[in-house]
């Protein structure tokens, strides 16, 4: 009997979790997967299994490629902005050229960004970018454009302007990340390079980048994952208009399943986009294993 | 060729812009924000535009603040968010003793799991969770938001308590059970007192993706009294015209209490950042 006592305790204090788990992620994991074989489920009473159809619909939906293209621009122009604004704020942050004060002062205006919600970031944005906003007025005054652009609202711009907002508001997560880490490196290791004569280039290339090598790549795997899946800030900006000039997988997915309620195609693309994750996700634990 | 003084003044001067400039970029549109919600609707476009209005007035925030279908918005964030953290905390201080005092078969493989569930999208679970909920009767109500919402606070949650109790040595529990006291004794007149700034910032990030959460409040909830903020802030979007410095003076209280929290307990809240997306 103590044997098993002791054996069951730590599943004990797991069991809440591990109902919660199976309840709200197992089961319908296990039900979207479902739905996506069938034929019309839930608006339709006695759903029968039809094999991969829907999958073959989505697949071979042209706004699906659309989709797809604006899901991997919006996601690796994040990504990869995300990464340079904030190592470069988080250098500057680490910087022995200002005192403690200014960079505790700046560092907060730096995080800014990351402290209001999906909702917020789109109508500030969407003030500032409407065609009478100040973004334009600013624009107009230095001469750059010389008529009012609807940014959001035009197929050539929408997603370029989602994508900026994006960058804007996402960046502060990796500075973070990165200001840890950068005050994590040894100070030995850039005065060695001084005695050897580096210059600031070479110590930023041979130190610093190594150093952060996998504090970056974990942040690349996890914001992938994230932007990939990103919908309030393309729902309320643009809604993935216009005429998909932003749809993205989310969106795509989304619209589907209310409002045009065809739930088995929508579980079909929601799948798709599960496995896009779960691919990603695998590299990542495994990244994050290989560093434990 | 330059001094050493001279190149040293160059640097900190090009340094000092960047700084200032990276500022501008960060800060100038929250700035815009703040500005447009004393403003009348009628200047939010003037042109040129005014930055210190000249009809200065808190009309949008009173505006607001007594309209009580804006305040139940507020009042269903703080309830839903504070009983998301709360329900997670716990849930999570149990899972994490599990993981970081006991040995047993399944551990690896349950603590990949709960890092790999993280990246399961939203929108593959929703359209599952709208059949869910329907058919446990808990549509449009506030137990639809909070069990969904743990599913999304509660692996980060886990990892970043791990962390936590695997930086205290386990001499301190063990000593307590070795002078017969139970592990529950334990663990919550041991550990958790020591472990309370852990536990506060995993707090305040579980109650900030609560509060900021929009898919499952949009999709979950039906009528306006059961919204909550991101959606009410939305849906100002559509009534009537736009009420542009409404909107902002409703974002501008809606960012309050992650903001308030964040300036007061920003040691934390960086750790916590730090924590769980680097090292689990």
């Amino acid at each position: 009997m103590n044997t098993f006592k002791k054996k069951a305790a730590p599943y004990l204090y797991l069991s809440p979790t591990i109902i919660l788990m199976i309840v709200l992620m197992l089961i319908p994991i296990v039900m979207v997967i479902s739905y996506s074989v069938m034929n019309n489920v839930i608006m339709n009473k006695n759903p029968i299994y039809i094999g991969l159809g829907n999958y073959k619909t989505i697949l071979t939906d042209e706004v699906f490629h659309t989709t797809i293209y604006n899901t991997l621009f919006f996601t690796v122009g994040s990504v990869v902005m995300h990464m340079v604004i904030g190592l470069l704020f988080a250098m500057l942050l680490n910087s022995r050229l200002f005192s403690t004060a200014t960079k505790s002062f700046f560092r907060v205006i730096y995080i800014l960004p990351w402290v209001f919600t999906a909702a917020i970031i789109a109508i500030l944005w969407r003030l500032l970018l409407n065609p009478n906003g100040i973004i334009n007025y600013f624009l107009t005054q230095a001469g750059i454009i010389h008529t009012k652009v609807e940014w959001l609202g035009s197929r050539d711009t929408a997603l370029y302007a989602l994508t900026f907002i994006n960058i804007w508001s996402g960046y502060p997560f990796y500075m973070i990340s990165l200001l840890a880490g950068l005050q994590g490196i040894s100070q030995d290791l850039y005065e060695a390079a001084e005695v050897d004569g580096a210059n600031a280039y070479h110590q930023f290339i041979s130190i610093t980048i190594p150093q952060l090598k996998p504090i970056i790549l974990s942040m690349a795997m996890l914001d992938c994952i994230w932007t990939m899946q990103q919908f309030p800030l393309v729902w309320m900006t643009t809604g993935g208009g216009p005429i998909h000039a932003t749809e993205m997988l989310s969106t795509y997915t989304y619209k589907l399943a209310f409002s045009k309620y065809e739930f088995s195609l929508a579980s079909a693309s929601a799948v798709i986009i599960l496995i896009f994750s779960m691919v990603l996700a695998s590299v990542y634990v495994r990244r994050q294993k290989a560093s434990v | 060729m330059l001094s050493k003084k001279a190149k040293h003044n160059f640097a900190k001067t090009f340094a000092l812009v960047l700084l200032i400039l990276g500022a501008i970029y960060a800060g100038a549109p929250i700035i815009w924000m703040f500005l447009c919600s004393f403003k009348p609707n009628t200047e939010i476009f003037a042109y040129p535009p005014t930055f210190i209005s000249k009809t200065f007035s808190l009309t949008a925030y009173k505006k607001i603040l007594t309209d009580s279908v804006k305040v139940r918005f507020f009042l269903n964030s703080y309830f839903v968010s504070t009983a998301v953290t709360l329900l997670t905390l716990i849930v999570s201080i149990f899972a994490a003793y599990s993981f970081s005092r006991f040995e047993f078969k399944m551990k690896k493989t349950l603590n990949m799991i709960i890092i790999s569930v993280q990246a399961v999208p939203p929108i593959t679970l929703l359209i599952p969770y709208f059949g869910l909920i329907v058919t446990l009767k808990l549509y449009n109500t506030y137990w639809a938001l909070i069990l969904t919402y743990m599913v999304f606070t509660l692996p980060y949650a886990i990892l970043m308590m791990t962390g936590y109790f695997n930086t205290l040595p386990r001499e301190l529990d063990e000593a307590v059970m070795i002078d017969g006291g139970s592990r529950s004794v334990a663990l919550w007149r041991v550990l958790f007192p020591i472990s309370i700034p852990g536990i506060i910032s995993v707090g305040m990030y579980t109650f900030m993706q609560a509060w900021n959460e929009y898919l499952f409040a949009l999709t979950l909830t039906k009528t306006v009294n059961m919204r909550t903020v991101p959606i009410g802030i939305q849906q100002l979007m559509g009534q009537h015209s736009y009420e542009w410095n409404e909107m902002m003076a409703m974002s501008i209280l809606g960012c309050m209490p992650v903001l308030i929290l964040f300036l007061f307990f920003q040691r934390y809240f960086i750790g916590g950042m730090t924590a769980g997306s680097v090292k689990s």
